[in-house]
């Protein structure tokens, strides 16, 4: 545990109350909030996945209601919010693999600050093109020749 | 981190919550050591998976735009895909339940609450499991012929 990086750098010096925090990963800053994070986009791709069986097992009914039922999501807004899960489910993954890496790699407590910076700048270098390849459709359908 | 090594002399403390509780140090089964490695190990697979699923269908195959019926009975119609999926449903949704199992039992305070929300979870989980492994196993491709 001593080896761990503290999270909350000013109670180093001061009073005896102050550094009784000194310790504790996971308050505040870097560590808490992916902690944080990780919660929201986990519960987030949890619950569409039960709405995603349930859409995908329609195929199982007649072609006819599994079509009508995904003809409702062809559209700007929906794709917006698809874009938002793969945002989600790309920081989840990410960080999924930072947490194994804290918790296998021996420098990984070390390194967990430097580790979630570094899975911010894949997540945006990923999302970027991403979000342009998949929204591409829905552009073109608002302000272009596709109908 | 040349800071995290300036002040090795002060041990870290632990606040009260979070110090020895008032319960049995040992239980006598390692339940929790299993779930924590199953997340591990599942995750890792899952990124894999997850990932080349999401890249395929929003990106490689042109996103929803392009899916309908006929898509997922091409799909289907290979083993890999069944296995893909089949894969992806199981690890996903026993990961999944895992997580949320992890935080109901860190935001609920009355026992009760605490059980009927698992009793949700659980039942939630186990129909979907099998409604997905069903449609995977006996879906029939010839049906929109």
């Amino acid at each position: 545990m001593s080896t761990v990086a503290p999270s909350t750098s000013p109670s180093r010096r001061g009073s005896p109350q102050r550094t009784r925090i000194a310790g504790s990963l996971y308050r505040g800053r870097e560590g808490m909030w992916s902690w944080v994070a990780h919660r929201i986009t986990g519960v987030l791709t949890f619950f569409f996945l039960f709405a995603h069986v349930l859409d995908t097992a329609l195929v199982r009914v007649s072609p006819e209601s599994y079509d009508r039922v995904i003809d409702t999501y062809k559209n700007p807004f929906v794709n917006l919010m698809e874009i938002g899960l793969v945002g989600a489910v790309l920081f989840h993954a990410l960080n999924g693999l930072r947490i194994v890496a804290i918790d296998f790699w021996a420098r990984g407590t070390r390194y967990q600050r430097q580790m979630l910076w570094a899975i911010v700048l894949v997540w945006v270098a990923v999302m970027v093109p991403g979000a342009f390849f998949m929204f591409k459709h829905s552009f073109e359908q608002l302000f272009g020749s596709v109908s | 981190m040349t800071a995290a090594r300036s002040y090795p002399t002060i041990p870290p403390v632990i606040e009260s919550p979070r110090s020895a509780p008032n319960r049995p140090r040992r239980t006598r089964t390692n339940t929790e050591l299993y779930a924590w490695l199953f997340m591990r190990v599942s995750g890792i697979v899952l990124v894999v998976l997850v990932l080349g699923h999401l890249f395929i269908m929003n990106i490689l195959d042109g996103g929803v735009q392009r899916i309908n019926w006929g898509f997922v009975a091409g799909r289907w119609a290979s083993p890999f895909w069944q296995v893909w999926d089949l894969l992806m449903l199981w690890l996903a949704m026993i990961h999944g339940t895992n997580g949320l199992r992890v935080i109901i039992n860190d935001y609920t305070r009355r026992d009760g609450t605490r059980l009927t929300l698992k009793a949700v979870l659980y039942t939630a989980t186990t129909i979907t499991i099998a409604l997905g492994t069903l449609v995977i196993f006996t879906f029939n491709p010839d049906m929109g012929s």
